[in-house]
């Protein structure tokens, strides 16, 4: 049983435990602890997955429910970064779609994909509350905006496909 | 005393307003005002009187939601909460990213402030997970708190005691409903919660829980600070208080501005945002977010007051404004705000889970050219029963359907060229041509 558990690391279980220590039952630390651990790896495996469920004294099948109903919470590898590129109303109106397809031609990929490099993978996210500066997206945590179908530059070269 | 109390520590250079700069400026002398010569009940009457309306969305009165929350012995044993909903998802809204990012000691002020009046032991910000800059600044501004003393055993030497949390959501835009916003912080799906029992009684691990939005709080921070009726001075119209305005689409200046509640559309859309970008016209705005309705140039007189917006046929909803331009496809807007409330929806209800795609479908065939006239009412037929209350379980559908309803009514004849022409006239999103 502690096998299954073994498979995360002393640091993710000593900051999902931080967690739990807050509430009063164990499984309501199930977000922050698939946050957690897809910090550590970049997304969540059904190995990382069984471990988790198994810490927090739920089932794995309930655990995934969870992971599989949040935007954000990865079930597949992504790459290095993740481009959450705005497709919501302000965006739209400003041009996203332009910018959309430019950036796929540009990276080789559509949505849910990763180029070949594994750098990146490309997302659509709802409005990311910067509409007054439209069209918007984050590439990993970093926030670019006024997109320009013409030049993606915040893509640096090396990430281009072509 | 500042007429414009939300953005005073707002800078241009868009810095954040950390603990020494906002003590300079008159910061937490709200909260020593509070904890050594009010009482929760003095809190209360002062919210009570400020007339003060939920800046979320639904513009419910603050004090009265507050008065419903059980204390004392009432209370019975175990935690009291109070939450501050920073999900901020709701299309074309931007507004608490502004304070969030550039003033986050006004909002835990404010946090403070609320959980006093109700006895509130434990608070969370709900902040939605793409907010990196804000999570890192709300960080830094809570360890100073508890630094100075403002947060965690015997604030301030007064035997009250608060701590707060950041909880970072995993992003649905359901978790912004304040129940599913409860599951969602007991670790589970985020569908929202049957009520009653309301969340003032029973919320968070059942015990009696506020949720108020980032706006709403800062107010409070002020109501306290400098009284209810200084507040209601700031209002220009039937409504207290001020409220961050914006404006987006393709206007020239878009943004956000801190004006009198009641300042008139007209003033916001053409002073502030600089009128519409050269070489487009306005068709129309939703005037607060993409869950309420249209309304048109005869509308532009009006005052953003919760009232007057709603006899109109419209909702102030979060007061950011999304602007439609006569280059863009008014059903192009419409299909793409369903197709987020689609995607959005949590599933639980069917009207909502498989009436919401099926607009979309609808709209889709609109656009292609396949759509006939008895397509036209059946959206409207759809629209109109997945958007009536109590035929869903939660807001999100009927919030999704308002800007299909009033699409139909003010821009029928864009529906009508859609069969006629045999697709879409508008050659796609406009800034770019
Ligand atoms: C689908 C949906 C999403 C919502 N999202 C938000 C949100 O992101 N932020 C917010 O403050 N309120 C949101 N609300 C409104 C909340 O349910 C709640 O009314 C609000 O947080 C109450 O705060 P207030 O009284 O201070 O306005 C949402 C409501 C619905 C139905
Ligand atoms: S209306 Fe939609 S979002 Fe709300 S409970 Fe029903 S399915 Fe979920
Ligand atoms: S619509 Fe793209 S940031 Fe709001």
């Amino acid at each position: 049983m502690s096998d299954v558990i073994a498979t995360l690391s002393p640091e993710e279980i000593s900051e999902i435990e931080h967690e739990i220590a807050l509430i009063p039952r164990r499984d309501g630390a199930a977000i922050d602890a698939l946050l957690i651990v897809q910090k550590h790896r970049g997304w969540v495996s059904d190995e990382s997955l069984r471990a988790i469920a198994r810490l927090l004294e739920m089932s794995a099948e309930e655990l995934d429910g969870i992971a599989t109903f949040y935007n954000l919470i990865f079930r597949k590898p992504v790459g290095e970064q993740v481009i959450l590129l705005c497709d919501s109303v302000s965006c739209w109106l400003r041009g996203c779609e332009q910018v959309k397809a430019r950036l796929s031609e540009r990276l080789g990929i559509g949505y849910g994909e990763t180029t070949a490099d594994g750098r990146y993978t490309l997302l659509p996210v709802p409005c990311l509350g910067a509409c007054d500066r439209a069209p918007v997206m984050m590439v990993g945590d970093e926030l670019h905006t006024h997109l320009d179908e013409t030049d993606l530059s915040v893509l640096s070269p090396e990430g281009a496909a072509s | 005393m500042t007429e414009r109390p939300l953005t005073q520590n707002i800078r241009a250079d868009g810095a954040s307003t950390f603990l020494a700069d906002y003590e300079a400026n008159g910061g937490y002398s709200g909260l020593r005002k509070a904890v050594s010569s009010m009482t929760p009940e003095s809190c209360l009457d002062e919210v009570k009187n400020s007339r003060l309306r939920g800046r979320g969305g639904a513009g419910f009165p603050t004090g009265m939601k507050w008065s419903f929350v059980p204390m004392g012995e009432k209370a019975g044993p175990g935690h009291k909460y109070l939450i501050a909903n920073a999900d901020e998802m709701e299309p074309g809204t931007f507004k608490d990213r502004l304070i969030l990012e550039q003033d986050p000691h006004q909002l835990l002020e404010g946090m403070m402030l609320a959980a006093f009046t109700i006895q509130a032991d434990i608070a969370y910000v709900f902040l939605r997970g793409e907010y990196v800059l804000a999570a890192e600044r709300l960080m830094q501004a809570i360890a100073e708190c508890y630094e100075a003393g403002y947060l965690g055993d015997n604030i301030l030497g007064s035997g009250y005691s608060l701590h707060l949390h950041l909880h970072r959501s995993a992003g649905r835009y359901i978790c912004g409903e304040e129940t599913a916003l409860i599951n969602a912080l007991e670790g589970k799906r985020a569908n929202p919660r049957p009520k009653p029992p309301f969340p003032q009684v029973a919320g968070l691990w059942g015990r009696p829980s506020i949720v108020n939005n980032v706006e709403t709080l800062c107010n409070i921070t002020h109501i306290i600070t400098h009284g209810a009726d200084w507040f209601q001075t700031l209002g220009r119209g039937e409504d207290s208080g001020t409220k961050l305005f914006g404006a987006s689409g393709n206007v020239k200046n878009p943004g956000v501005w801190e004006l009198p509640m009641g300042t008139p559309v007209r003033e916001i859309l053409e002073d502030h945002a600089g009128g519409m970008r050269d070489g487009y016209q306005l068709r129309g705005f939703l005037p607060g977010g993409g869950s309420t309705d249209f309304l048109v140039e005869q509308h532009l007189d009006l005052a953003m007051d919760y009232d007057v917006i709603g006899k109109a046929g419209s909702r102030m909803g979060t007061g950011t404004m999304i602007v439609l331009d006569d280059r863009n496809c008014p059903l192009g807007m419409v299909r793409n705000l369903s197709r987020f409330f689609a995607h959005e929806s949590c599933g639980f209800c069917t009207p909502c889970r498989d009436g919401i795609p099926w607009v979309v479908q609808l709209l889709d065939r609109f656009e292609q050219g396949q759509a006939t006239e008895d397509d036209i009412a059946l959206l409207e037929e759809k629209a109109a029963f997945i958007g009536g209350i109590g035929n869903t379980h939660c807001a999100l559908a009927p919030g999704a359907m308002e800007p299909v309803n009033s699409a139909l009514k003010y821009f029928r004849e864009d529906f009508e060229r859609h069969i006629t022409a045999g697709g879409c006239t508008y050659n796609g999103a406009a800034g770019r041509h």
